[in-house]
């Protein structure tokens, strides 16, 4: 389980984030929506460590990841995977190249056993036998699911995405939505999904965090969201004349 | 107040890049890869400048020796001091700070905004020590052999030029070149290498990877690693000259 407690950040005079607190349980998918600007990406860099906190801690399994030594921090970072809003992918490396990069890294597998972990890997994104293709020549789409690839290789306890849908087509975003749930119920993950993607949210969203102004203004599930009468929540969930006309039929 | 803030970033970004390696095995195959790149890529460029240069340089000398008591060695002997002690390793290091720096910024820098540097540190990868300590080493260990290379190309350039323009022969120039030599040039002149090598790498790193914004602000720090490196070579050229030289 991560947990944020009264987590503020600023840069310069504009106080990014306000005294926010906020636990994500394991074997779930946690969601941080909100609109752009709103702080949602600032509080997922503060919980890796992107950014340091101005105040307040942030908790993994218990421990204080803001007081640690750079050493334990990376001990930490080792059981993270992170999925980037544009992939991250390393463009001088092939796909093979790009998931066996953790693994070679930190653990003593040999080749052979790096090869079958990144064969397993992509086979669970269903891109098998992509191994020597370059980021470069990837859609957007496998762009994404190589960089989910990549993120699972280490088997991690905590999963990040951040905007896993920015960019990708409705059917494309279902399919790293739905595979994004499968491996955090699959292994167990605690897994943070930073999206303002109203699929997303109803879809996998076991947890929801809804960050307005720099606070957690509001938090919930898929269910509640749909029913909550706060109203900033009614604002971003219906802000589209379809959504609006959604919600008049619920009503 | 920005210069003294750079600099004190620069020395705290060096503080890290020399921290141990997470993996000997993968720091030397990157140091392998960098060599390749900063050093091997760069021997044409090398090749064509110094033999231009020392030709240059040789038509020069003889074009201004008109005092009859002046030996007709002494083209040789000028050629061969200019380009070891200054030649080859300021101007071809002014060129690669050009060729290398750019490369090197660019690249770090494109890693930055792509977050490629975050996804290193999120694996817990000591991205400074990855990144920037092989292309340190690799400049460190192969410019040297660079500018070696570019002090015997130079002097063979100007042997060309005196011998096609009919203006010296092989045997004058032969004993020019060996009239008074000194160990010491060399090693002045390898010392300075070493040094420029580390200045050129470490300062193109340190605009590379603090590098915002986009596209723009990476060629705005190539710019800028370019500029700050060749300031650099002038400044360390300078001091070095006096310390080791007077």
């Amino acid at each position: 389980m991560i947990e944020v407690k009264n987590v503020s950040k600023t840069f310069g005079d504009n106080k990014v984030l306000d005294n926010v607190s906020a636990k994500f349980e394991t074997g779930k998918v946690n969601l941080i929506i909100g609109a752009s600007g709103q702080g949602k990406s600032v509080l997922a860099k503060c919980i890796v460590g992107l950014h340091e906190v101005d105040e307040g801690s942030v908790f993994y399994d218990e421990l204080d990841f803001c007081v640690m030594s750079p050493e334990d921090r990376r001990k930490i970072r080792t059981e993270i995977g992170m999925l980037f809003q544009g992939s991250a992918l390393f463009d001088s490396m092939t796909v093979e190249q790009n998931i066996i990069f953790p693994l070679s890294m930190f653990t003593k597998m040999s080749k052979s056993e790096m090869l079958d972990r990144a064969n397993f890997c992509l086979e669970r994104v269903n891109l098998a036998g992509r191994n020597k293709l370059f980021p470069a020549e990837c859609s957007g789409g496998m762009q994404k699911r190589i960089a989910i690839a990549r993120a699972i290789a280490m088997n991690p306890k905590y999963l990040f995405c951040d905007e896993p849908n920015s960019g990708l087509d409705p059917q494309t975003s279902i399919l790293i939505d739905a595979l994004i749930k499968e491996i955090t119920y699959e292994y167990n993950m605690t897994t943070i999904v930073i999206t303002h993607d109203m699929n997303s949210v109803i879809e996998i969203g076991d947890h929801i965090n809804f960050i307005y102004k720099g606070k957690n203004w509001w938090q919930g599930n898929n269910k509640t969201i749909v029913t909550t009468d706060n109203q900033e929540v009614v604002d971003f969930v219906y802000a589209s004349d379809f959504m609006k006309q959604i919600r008049s039929k619920l009503a | 107040m920005k210069i003294l803030e750079n600099i004190g970033k620069y020395c705290l970004m060096l503080w890290i890049v020399f921290s141990k390696p997470e993996k000997f095995k993968i720091f030397r195959k990157r140091t392998f890869d960098e060599i390749q790149t900063i050093g091997i890529n760069s021997l044409p460029i090398v090749a064509l400048m110094s033999v231009f240069i020392g030709g240059v340089i040789a038509l020069q000398t003889a074009s201004n020796m008109d005092n009859p008591i002046l030996p007709d060695y002494t083209i040789g002997y000028i050629t061969r001091s200019s380009t070891i002690l200054e030649l080859s390793p300021t101007i071809i290091s002014l060129i690669l700070a050009g060729k290398v720096g750019s490369n090197v910024a660019s690249e770090i820098g494109t890693m930055r905004i792509t977050e490629q540097i975050d996804a290193l540190e999120i694996m817990g990868v000591n991205s400074l020590t990855y990144l920037v300590l092989p292309k340190i080493v690799a400049a460190v260990i192969f410019f040297p052999i660079l500018i070696t290379f570019s002090m015997t190309l130079g002097i063979v350039g100007g042997w060309l030029s005196l011998v096609i323009a009919d203006l010296s022969t092989t045997e004058t120039y032969l004993i020019g070149i060996r009239y008074y030599f000194k160990t010491g040039d060399i090693v002045y002149a390898l010392t300075k290498t070493v040094v420029f090598g580390f200045l050129i790498v470490s300062i193109s790193s340190f605009y590379g990877y603090y590098s915002k914004g986009g596209s723009l602000d990476v060629g705005r720090s190539s710019t800028q690693a370019v500029v700050s490196s060749s300031i650099a070579i002038l400044v360390a050229n300078f001091l070095l000259t006096q310390m080791i030289l007077l």
